[in-house]
């Protein structure tokens, strides 16, 4: 319980850092802001109580705001994934596998991580980028930065799996 | 009531869902006068020392760039200055005494952004260096934004990237002047409007601050015409502005200060209010 609790409050750190201080900083062509913490979210124990999930994510997503200067966007994104997680992990699970507590990469085999993030990475940022305009109006061009800012958020949370957070 | 609560216990996760929403939403409502009072902002002393300490490692990469900034600017203020004198040489010095409205405070940009929807810029300058909100930020390009938030040592502002703010700006060559607002797409225009028709506009015209907000001095650079359009049923222009300063690659700015600023509050709320003349 105590090393769980270390782990994942060092996740917690890691990746609000990583997220303020790098890709936060990141100005590419004005449309891509990728948003790597959801891996946290990802990474919560599968069998968490769901409370903790979703006041984990409420915590994570207040941390971003408060650095971003965006009160409230991130954190609505962040329950809303919260709680569709267990919906998109029914969805994407065979009912005959087994699954490990940790979704992790290397636990859970490079189609399934991929596909969970992939899903996971393109609602939170559909929910993220829609309440950050707060209006329908250019619908295509916040789908636009929806779908760059996602291709890019996808490929570095994969890419992570080979380097940290590993199990 | 027992099953009530039976329900209510079963379906937890649903309900701390929408609690936890209501509360983000209540979060994104009232942000605007939250953003006075609260300290959940990037000024506050733990996130904006975190951004200070970071931006004091990566301002390292700019130098180069900022070096030619600065030393162009230096050549400007040093052409003026050289005209001064020669105005003054074979005048009357008459001795009169130091009034100046605006003060400039230098200050370092420790966090920016361009991609966002509202883009804001935290200073590392604060309450003990002169800063108060609603004070102008410039750069040696033009104009950056407006502050809004102070604490003690750190304050931050709301950049003209950021819909929820205009800018009063006239063209230089004829005076007009209209309201400048950025629509949220482009990083380097954003739009006047409020410019009549019958105005003469040319690409490239100049477009300068108004002098009529008390925040900016009249004629600070804010950009130059990058495309106009007469929109069908409408008396004014739409005007794409191409914005001077690079909002990139921001990293020292000034805070202008307004000395008179409340005086022309107290004359603005008699005249209102009608008590002026009585």
């Amino acid at each position: 319980m105590g090393r769980l609790a270390i782990k994942y409050f060092s996740m917690f750190v890691v990746l609000v850092a990583v997220q303020v201080l790098v890709f936060n900083q990141i100005q590419f062509s004005g449309y891509i802001n990728p948003y790597v913490y959801v891996l946290f979210i990802m990474l919560l124990p599968l069998n968490a109580p769901r409370y903790a999930v979703l006041l984990l994510s409420f915590l994570i997503g207040l941390a971003v705001d408060v650095f971003s200067n965006s009160l409230g966007i991130h954190t609505f994104a962040a329950v809303f994934i919260a709680y569709v997680r267990p919906l998109v992990i029914r969805v994407i699970t065979n009912r005959e596998e087994e699954l490990n507590d940790y979704p992790g990469l290397a636990r859970t085999g490079p189609i399934w991580f991929i596909s969970y993030t992939s899903i996971m990475v393109v609602l939170h940022h559909f929910v993220l980028f829609y309440i950050e305009v707060f209006t329908f109006s250019g619908f295509f061009t916040t789908l636009y930065r929806v779908f760059l800012s996602s291709i890019f958020s996808i490929f570095v949370i994969v890419l992570s799996q080979f380097i940290i957070f590993r199990d | 009531m027992r099953s009530l609560f039976r329900l209510l216990i079963k379906n937890y996760p649903f309900l701390l869902f929408l609690v936890l929403e209501v509360i983000s939403v209540v979060f994104i409502v009232n942000y605007n006068s939250f953003q006075r009072a609260s300290f959940l902002n990037s000024s506050n002393a733990v996130t904006a020392g975190i951004y200070n300490s970071y931006s004091g490692v990566v301002q390292y990469f700019r130098l180069a760039r900022v070096n030619a900034e600065l030393s162009e600017e230096n050549a400007r203020l040093l052409n003026m200055l050289e005209n001064y004198q020669n105005a003054f040489s074979d005048s009357i010095r008459i001795a009169h005494k130091q009034d100046s409205a605006f003060q400039y405070i230098p200050a370092r940009v420790i966090n920016n952004s361009v991609n966002k929807q509202q883009n804001y810029i935290t200073l590392n300058k604060g309450r003990k260096d002169g800063i108060k909100p609603d004070q102008g930020i410039v750069s040696p390009n033009g104009i950056v934004g407006i502050v809004t938030n102070v604490s003690e040592s750190y304050s931050m502002g709301l950049s003209v990237l950021n819909p929820r703010w205009s800018v009063s700006a006239k063209l230089q060559k004829s005076g007009f002047y209209g309201s400048l607002v950025w629509d949220g797409e482009d990083y380097q225009r954003a739009q006047l409007s409020e410019i009549p028709f019958h105005v003469n506009l040319q690409l490239g015209d100049t477009i300068v601050t108004s002098g009529y907000s008390s925040v900016f001095p009249e004629g600070i650079l804010i950009g130059t015409i990058d495309a106009f359009d007469r929109p069908e049923g409408e008396n004014y222009y739409t005007i794409s502005v191409l914005l001077s300063a690079d909002f990139k690659s921001i990293t020292y700015v000034e805070v202008i200060g307004n000395n008179r600023i409340e005086e022309l509050r107290t004359l603005k709320s008699e005249t209102e209010n009608g008590t002026a003349g009585n």
